[in-house]
């Protein structure tokens, strides 16, 4: 298991002193980690444990109770699919299974190059853009299944154009 | 800091002259307002508002002009809005392209911009203003109150529109007096059980106990409804209002909001408001000089519905998993951390402040006999407006459906409404002059929940929705009591079976058996409810399923085993359009030369080909 480096270890256990005051803060503090760092694996976990005094067994139960909560890091690009009703009565499942078929993933997994996750998503709150897909927080509204292989075109190049910006550096 | 009511109300009556200045022009300036609904934020609402400020500096109108952006209008389909004060001109569908005339036309020339007001579906009448829209005609906002109108980030604006009068008038009255109101307003729980509000409030507050607490139920977890993060994001100080009255009436100091983590827009404006709330000393210790102190925590949903589910929210506010526990003891005598509680929905608080404020017979000269005032629908799916809906209850489907909904998109036949979600049920063309109510809903096998609406056509098909809603029960059951965590897998596998064309008529039985377990044995209303979908679909839709398991046909064509797309080669005009489009290239053939041919084996049967083609070559049969 890899090592938490020094400052890191510091980080989650100021987020645990910030807390401190709160009479069960146990899922302010990992809402907190999971926003800072974007997955909450065993490491984390064991910090957090020996701050709070919560067993770590307690603590893995409620990270793995919430689905907000993850083991492992999410990919670059995060495409939630809303299975909400009203997109679902409108054609979601077939935008999902699509997204799923040319990413060769399922729903909640992340592709090996860890650029993108696929998420089910319930209900956006844009029904009127039923069919809906939020892609790092960007809605397409009424996406079409023949639309999906040029949405994912779009980020596939910004990935492209990333690494390539790192590489030079 | 205000430091006793006078003050305060001093302050409200000078920013209710303010708010008001704006809308009738007084102020002397037109005021032009955006809608920030999500729906219309993704549709470029923003963008609008920097074109709009653009054209407006470019032609030097900036002191005649005010520009906001405001929360949701409800009629999402018909977004992005610009709605122009003091001529109250409502434009919908407007894009980026339209501000120039918008400008030219109506700010600078004082004249209606006509193709972009709505126009009625029945009569195509150009409708200018929002109230005489079908849409908005009917419906009375007493929750939504506020929301569209004001700037939900100014608590100045929320003061002038309401806000504070309500608890300003609970302070001057006795807690039992305010409960007895409540009582008396016959207000029941929005959430969707419907249970009288004041008897929970004075369950409450018969409690002896050093101290107590207010939680606010925005866990909002019925896929298809956003009712409650419309009010929480567009006039939080309503809900915190709402909060503090409750808190007031039973002898507690300190409330806690439960918000989904997945509503981020409704976190930061309840905490927003919260802050400023403090800083004016509208919460905190000694409120108004009044000896009340009330403050108001915000704490955040991790993505689990059961923690809709009240004892299941108390846990998870309390850092634990979200399950549920045996009911009683009620939370109203042991609730977080053992301390009496009561645990109220989003629009339930958001009510409360308009009863105080307009008095008893404002509120209940709206509603039928056991369901007062009105609810809020999120009315989605296959009607021509979609949006979030405010009705007086007593209202029928019908005119929920074809007078606000505006009728059936593409003038499909309609088929059924689904209300109240995973727990609910389906009612068909045959109820659609059934009043909306609690008790009539539920007299008719549905529900009325916690305001999702659902339409749907003759092109969905009942048995996929009632698999589409187990699985998303079976995705949800927390796993703590067997009958739920079994039956609702058992269940899901017996749905897959007949969608997929291998069900058998033992399907039924077993259908049966097993959701009469789950719903006598399981621990909370998840499990308790979960075969209602089920149940009510088998009750109004048993031929569809007889197709699905007798002939392996989907009537609605939507199951994927049970139809499939043939190309006619009669038809085919050789043109290759279906070929190029097929995500999967499962088409075959050689423009120009031979009729194209799917490999039904490949097919994932996405209707691409069918969409694409423009010979109506393709058929699903
Ligand atoms: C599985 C489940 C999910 C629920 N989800 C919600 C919800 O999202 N919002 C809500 O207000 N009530 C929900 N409830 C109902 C609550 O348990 C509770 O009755 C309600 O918050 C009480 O508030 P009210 O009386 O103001 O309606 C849910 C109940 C169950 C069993």
């Amino acid at each position: 298991m890899a090592q938490l480096s020094k400052t890191a270890v510091e980080k989650i256990e100021g987020i645990c002193d910030r807390h401190a005051a709160e009479p069960t803060p146990l899922i302010v503090i990992l809402s907190d980690i999971q926003k800072e760092y974007g997955y909450i694996p065993l490491e984390v976990q064991e910090v957090v444990s020996r701050k709070t005094g919560i067993s770590v067994a307690e603590i893995y139960g409620v990270v793995t109770f919430y689905s907000f909560f993850t083991l492992e890091p999410s990919g670059k690009y995060v495409i939630g699919c809303c299975l909400g009703t009203a997109c679902y009565v409108k054609g979601s499942q077939k935008i999902i299974d699509q997204f799923s078929e040319i990413l060769g993933i399922k729903p909640g997994e992340t592709t090996q190059d860890g650029l993108f996750t696929l998420d089910a998503l319930r209900c956006i709150g844009a029904c009127a853009a039923a069919p809906a897909v939020s892609i790092n927080g960007k809605i397409y509204a009424r996406v079409k299944p023949s639309e999906v292989p040029n949405i994912l075109a779009e980020y596939w190049k910004m990935g492209e154009n990333a690494k390539e910006g790192t590489a030079h550096v | 800091m205000f430091k006793s009511c006078e003050e305060l109300q001093a302050k409200i009556d000078q920013y209710t002259k303010e708010l008001e200045s704006k809308f009738n022009g007084r102020d002397g300036k037109r005021y032009i307002m955006l809608c920030g609904g999500t729906g219309c934020i993704a549709a470029n609402s923003l963008g609008i508002k920097e074109k709009f400020e653009e054209c407006i500096r470019r032609e030097g109108l900036e002191d005649q002009c005010e520009i906001r952006v405001v929360g949701c209008f409800g009629m999402c389909s018909q977004g992005p809005f610009v709605r122009i004060f003091p001529e109250d001109t409502l434009y919908c569908l407007v894009s980026e392209d339209d501000i120039e005339e918008i400008v030219e036309r109506d700010i600078k020339g004082n004249a209606v911009v006509t193709r972009l007001l709505y126009e009625d579906p029945v009569t195509h009448e150009r409708v200018a203003k929002m109230q005489d829209i079908c849409f908005y005609r009917k419906q009375r906002r007493i929750a939504l109150h506020g929301c569209g109108i004001i700037d939900p980030d100014r608590i100045e604006e929320a003061l002038g529109c309401g806000g504070y009068r309500g608890l300003i008038k609970a302070l001057s009255m006795s807690q039992q007096d305010v409960i007895k109101l409540i009582l008396d307003s016959g207000l029941r729980g929005r959430g969707g059980g419907g249970f009288p509000t004041g008897r929970k409030w004075q369950f409450a507050y018969d409690q002896e106990s050093d101290a107590k607490y207010v939680v606010c139920n925005g866990d909002e977890g019925d896929p298809g409804a956003f009712m409650d993060r419309s009010v929480l994001e567009d006039n939080p100080l309503a809900v915190v209002e709402g909060m503090a009255i409750a808190g007031y009436a039973i002898g507690a100091k300190e409330g806690y909001f439960y918000i989904r983590a997945e509503y981020p827009r409704a976190v930061a404006r309840v905490r927003a408001i919260i802050r400023q709330a403090e800083s004016l000393g509208l919460l905190g210790d000694n409120i108004l000089g009044t000896g009340f102190s009330f403050r108001a925590h915000v704490r955040l949903g991790a993505g689990a519905f059961v923690c809709g589910e009240e004892t299941a929210l108390l846990n998870s506010i309390m850092g634990q998993r979200g399950m549920p526990r045996p009911r009683p003891p009620f939370p109203a005598v042991k609730g977080l951390w053992d301390k009496p509680t009561i645990v109220n929905n989003v629009e339930t608080l958001a009510t409360v402040p308009y009863i105080l404020r307009e008095g008893l017979e404002a509120f209940t000269q709206y509603g039928t006999e056991k369901s007062k005032g009105t609810k809020v629908f999120a009315l989605g799916g296959k009607v021509r407006n979609v949006g979030l809906v405010e009705i007086p209850m007593g209202v029928t489907l019908r005119e929920l459906i074809y007078e606000i909904g505006g009728g059936i998109q593409n003038d499909r036949k309609f088929k059924a409404i689904q209300t109240g979600g995973p727990s609910g049920g389906c009612l068909t063309a045959e109820f659609l002059d059934e009043a909306i109510d609690f008790d009539n809903m539920v007299a008719h096998g549905s529900m009325m929940g916690s305001g999702g609406a659902i339409v749907m056509d003759e092109d969905n098909c009942m048995v996929d929705v009632a698999r589409f809603y187990m699985n998303f029960i079976r995705d949800e059951s927390c796993g703590k009591c067997t009958p739920c965590r079994i039956g609702t897998k058992r269940m899901l596998e017996i749905l897959d079976r007949i969608t997929e064309g291998r069900g058998t008529m033992q399907d039924f039985d077993d259908l049966e058996d097993i959701s009469s377990a789950c719903k006598t044995n399981s621990l909370c209303a998840l499990g308790q409810t979960a075969a209602n979908p089920v149940l009510s679909t088998i009750a109004h839709f048993k031929q569809e399923y007889l197709a699905h398991i007798k002939d392996k046909k989907c009537p609605a064509k939507v199951c994927r085993n049970l139809f499939s797309y043939t190309i006619i080669a009669e038809k085919c005009k050789k043109c290759g359009l279906c070929f190029r489009n097929c995500p999967v290239e499962c088409i075959s053939g050689e423009p120009g030369k031979t009729p194209f041919v799917i490999d039904m084996d490949k097919c994932i049967k996405c209707g691409t080909c069918m969409s694409s083609c423009r010979f109506d070559a393709i058929v699903k049969e």
